[in-house]
């Protein structure tokens, strides 16, 4: 008997990054109230981990779902160049109108992600600290 | 339904070579992985098992006789082993990480008495593992042979 498998594989990168959690929609009152110290006005940062998931098939040829001489340099070009050591409210420009929760980050990296050629992205999981993680799979 | 998942290590060799392809074509598609020389890895092994404690034991599966299993099937197998060369199962595949999970996954499937194998995770590094499961919906990845 033949199981069929269904295989993936997972890269987990970093980046380190400051955030403000506040929006332009409430009151200075009613964003500390839902943020808390998230609020702060100068912003604070976090060590992110990003975990890539990338489907199957395997190519026979190289035995791969994704050759990480293709994922880690597209992973560096759209992700970490562009977020590590930033402040993501000001540098990443689609959190100027929208609020960079991990929630909101984790899908913009999905969506910087998805075009990745040579792959199916599966999921994007990142941990904001060893505490808390995000997951997104479209 | 409950997950158990037990963890085991071993360490072994491997490097990345196709016979299809040329020299340069190796070294330009395996990069380091290519040299013939080989290098290592501790990789770390999760196998989930799926199931329903069974009510007079409370447990999926007797963990011990995983161990056990997990020790002759692949810590025999493959530590300190080096993977092109010394575990047969692995002969003519590219010893990647989601073929060596493809592979644990077969010689697991079979000798999993209670419970059902749910997941093969190897770590090749902290930051890089493959998962193996059964196909459920699409996405096909291997079927056990390499084509």
């Amino acid at each position: 008997m033949t199981t069929r498998l269904k295989l993936s594989l997972t890269r987990r990168y970093r980046f380190s990054a400051s955030h403000r959690l506040h929006s332009a929609e409430f009151s200075e009152e009613e964003n500390l109230r839902l943020y808390g110290k998230c609020s702060n006005p100068y912003g604070h940062g976090h060590n992110y981990v990003v975990e890539v998931t990338m489907g199957g098939p395997v190519d026979p040829a190289t035995g791969m779902i994704a050759n990480l001489g293709e994922l880690d340099p597209f992973v560096e070009r759209e992700v970490i160049e562009a977020f590590d050591q930033k402040y993501l409210n000001e540098e990443v420009p689609q959190f100027s109108a929208q609020v960079p929760t991990t929630e909101n980050v984790c899908r913009e990296i999905y969506r910087r992600l998805k075009p990745f050629p040579a792959a199916r992205l599966e999921r994007v999981r990142i941990e904001e600290t060893s505490n808390n993680s995000f997951e997104f799979a479209g | 339904m409950i997950r158990v998942t037990r963890k085991v290590e071993f360490s072994a060799a491997h490097f990345y070579h196709n016979p299809a392809f040329s020299a340069e074509e190796n070294k330009r598609v395996f990069g380091k992985c290519a040299n013939l020389h080989g290098h290592g890895h501790n990789y770390v092994l999760e196998v989930t098992v799926a199931g329903e404690p069974d009510p007079a034991t409370g447990m999926v599966l007797d963990l011990k006789e995983l161990k056990d299993i997990l020790q002759r099937e692949i810590v025999d197998r493959m530590d300190h082993r080096h993977l092109n060369h010394e575990v047969p199962e692995l002969a003519g595949k590219i010893p990647t990480c989601e073929n060596i999970a493809a592979v644990i996954w077969n010689l697991l499937e079979p000798r999993i008495k209670q419970g059902k194998l749910d997941r093969v995770r190897l770590y090749e590094s902290p930051d890089l593992f493959a998962d193996c499961t059964a196909e459920s919906n699409g996405n096909v990845g291997f079927a056990g042979g390499r084509a």
